[in-house]
């Protein structure tokens, strides 16, 4: 067994959050600049060039690239053949959280309950999902995610017998209703199979892969592609007010699931769609 | 682009459209959902509101943290529609205009035309640039809020996009999609 101090999870917490807050992802500025060259009106281009012009700021100067900075979104693979020692997990997890947004002076956007809204001060609990994986790494997927796109998420549980047309359809649904509130241009992470809980899951770790990285599978990237077109057609551009860049990025993941069901759940992300990854 | 200054009388609302550009400069109200609701209840409860809002900009805001030496941290704006419930009633109080991102319901189409005021857009997602056009922030109500409080801030040429004019007209309807 390789021996992994907990203390070393919590930094690594740290440094993702506040790498994720202050710099947007290669992949989706890449995107941005690429849709500049497609837009025709000057108004989707303004857009597009201060989202650009706001990433540089962000991070230059280490200011939020969102006042959002999120739900702290954390994803670890650990390898069976790691022991992680010196401390409970969870709470390394979170004090790593909290120390990003106290230094990084980003939003404490956490409050206790549905129902009781007091804020927790910390931006912790943060929401962990853990997979079990082959070696001795640990392998640490953080994403503050706004929940501005979060809120406009949503599952459907489909027949099995349920055409492509029919999911497409559902998802174009699910876009239309995003519309200029969640800050268009979108990436979405759509998981397909699965349990219904497995389908969010698949959706919400698809935002993580690369936009710029089709999926390994070739009728699922295809997929992917028609999708991206069939979005862009929406026509509803930069903030909602037209523009030929609806999408940046379609993820999909797909899964086993059962002879009765077919799931589908969109993870609605918005252009400053963050994440930040590295491997202990 | 059209330069305005806070306070916003309906002088001033009255000849912008829907799609104009405009930078705003004078002093704007940060509210969210929180404040909105606390308001809310106040009126409903036909309690003092202790804030003057008459010709007042009220921006859908819970800012970051500002770092040392800095005005504010970034301050975007978020979804408008979370408000929608509650802005007739605000609307009533006089104020002058609202600043949000997306889309408003029917009811707050009508409240804005009907009281002659004006919803803007700002864009969202740019909350670090926009920063750069606030030259003080401080938090003047519901201070236990945190980054929901009501923070008064002083803007310099703050870039807006008229989203429903003073007729009620909406930028998103000309925009070239279809509202679902």
């Amino acid at each position: 067994m390789r021996e992994i101090n907990v203390s070393k999870i919590k930094d690594a917490v740290t440094e993702l959050c506040l790498k994720a807050n202050f710099e947007l992802r290669r992949d989706v500025l890449k995107a941005l600049k690429s849709s500049i060259k497609n837009e025709t009106s000057a108004r989707a281009k303004n857009i597009l060039k201060s989202i650009i012009e706001n990433a540089v700021l962000a991070k230059k100067k280490h200011i939020a690239i969102c006042q959002d900075t999120g739900a702290v979104f954390v994803y670890l693979a650990i390898g069976q053949d790691a022991a992680l020692v010196g401390g409970d997990l969870a709470n390394a997890i979170d004090d790593g959280v909290e120390e990003a947004y106290r230094k990084g002076c980003l939003r404490k956007s956490i409050v206790k309950g549905p129902f009781i809204r007091d804020n927790t001060g910390t931006n912790t609990p943060a929401f962990v999902v853990t997979d079990i994986a082959k070696g001795d790494k640990v392998k640490i997927a953080v994403s503050p995610k706004g929940f501005g796109s979060e809120n406009k998420s949503a599952i459907k549980m489909f027949r099995p017998t349920a055409s492509v047309e029919e999911i497409k359809e559902f998802i174009l649904d699910v876009v239309k209703g995003a519309g200029p509130d969640a800050c268009p241009p979108f990436i979405l992470g759509i998981g397909i199979g699965g349990t219904f809980d497995k389908s969010a899951y698949l959706a919400k770790t698809a935002l993580l892969r690369p936009i710029d990285e089709p999926s390994p599978s070739r009728h699922i990237a295809k997929l992917e592609r028609e999708l991206v077109k069939d979005i862009n057609s929406l026509k509803l551009g930069p903030m909602g007010l037209g523009g030929r860049t609806t999408v940046l990025g379609v993820n999909i993941s797909e899964a086993p699931t059962h002879i009765a069901g077919l799931p589908v759940a969109v993870n609605v992300s918005c252009h400053a769609t963050r994440s930040a990854e590295k491997v202990l | 682009m059209i330069s305005i200054k806070t306070p916003l009388t309906k002088e001033a609302i009255r000849n912008l459209k829907a799609g104009d550009e405009v930078l705003l400069s004078g002093v704007i109200l940060t509210a969210r959902d929180a404040a909105h609701k606390r308001i809310y209840d106040l009126i409903k409860r036909g309690k003092r509101i202790p804030l003057n809002l008459k010709d007042a900009v009220i921006y859908y805001c819970g800012p970051t943290p500002p770092m040392p030496g800095r005005a504010i941290g970034s301050c975007g704006p978020t979804t408008s529609s979370r408000m929608d419930a509650f802005t007739p009633e605000i609307i009533n109080l006089g104020i002058g205009g609202m600043i949000g991102k997306g889309d408003r319901s029917e009811e707050v189409k009508r409240a804005i035309k009907r009281h002659k005021c004006v919803y803007f857009l700002a864009t969202g997602g740019i909350g670090a640039l926009l920063s750069t056009k606030v030259k003080s922030a401080r938090p003047i109500l519901f201070k236990e809020l945190g980054a929901e409080a009501v923070y008064k801030l002083d803007v310099r040429d703050f870039p807006l996009i008229v989203g429903i004019d003073s007729n009620g007209k909406d930028v998103y309807d000309t925009a070239g999609w279809k509202k679902k």
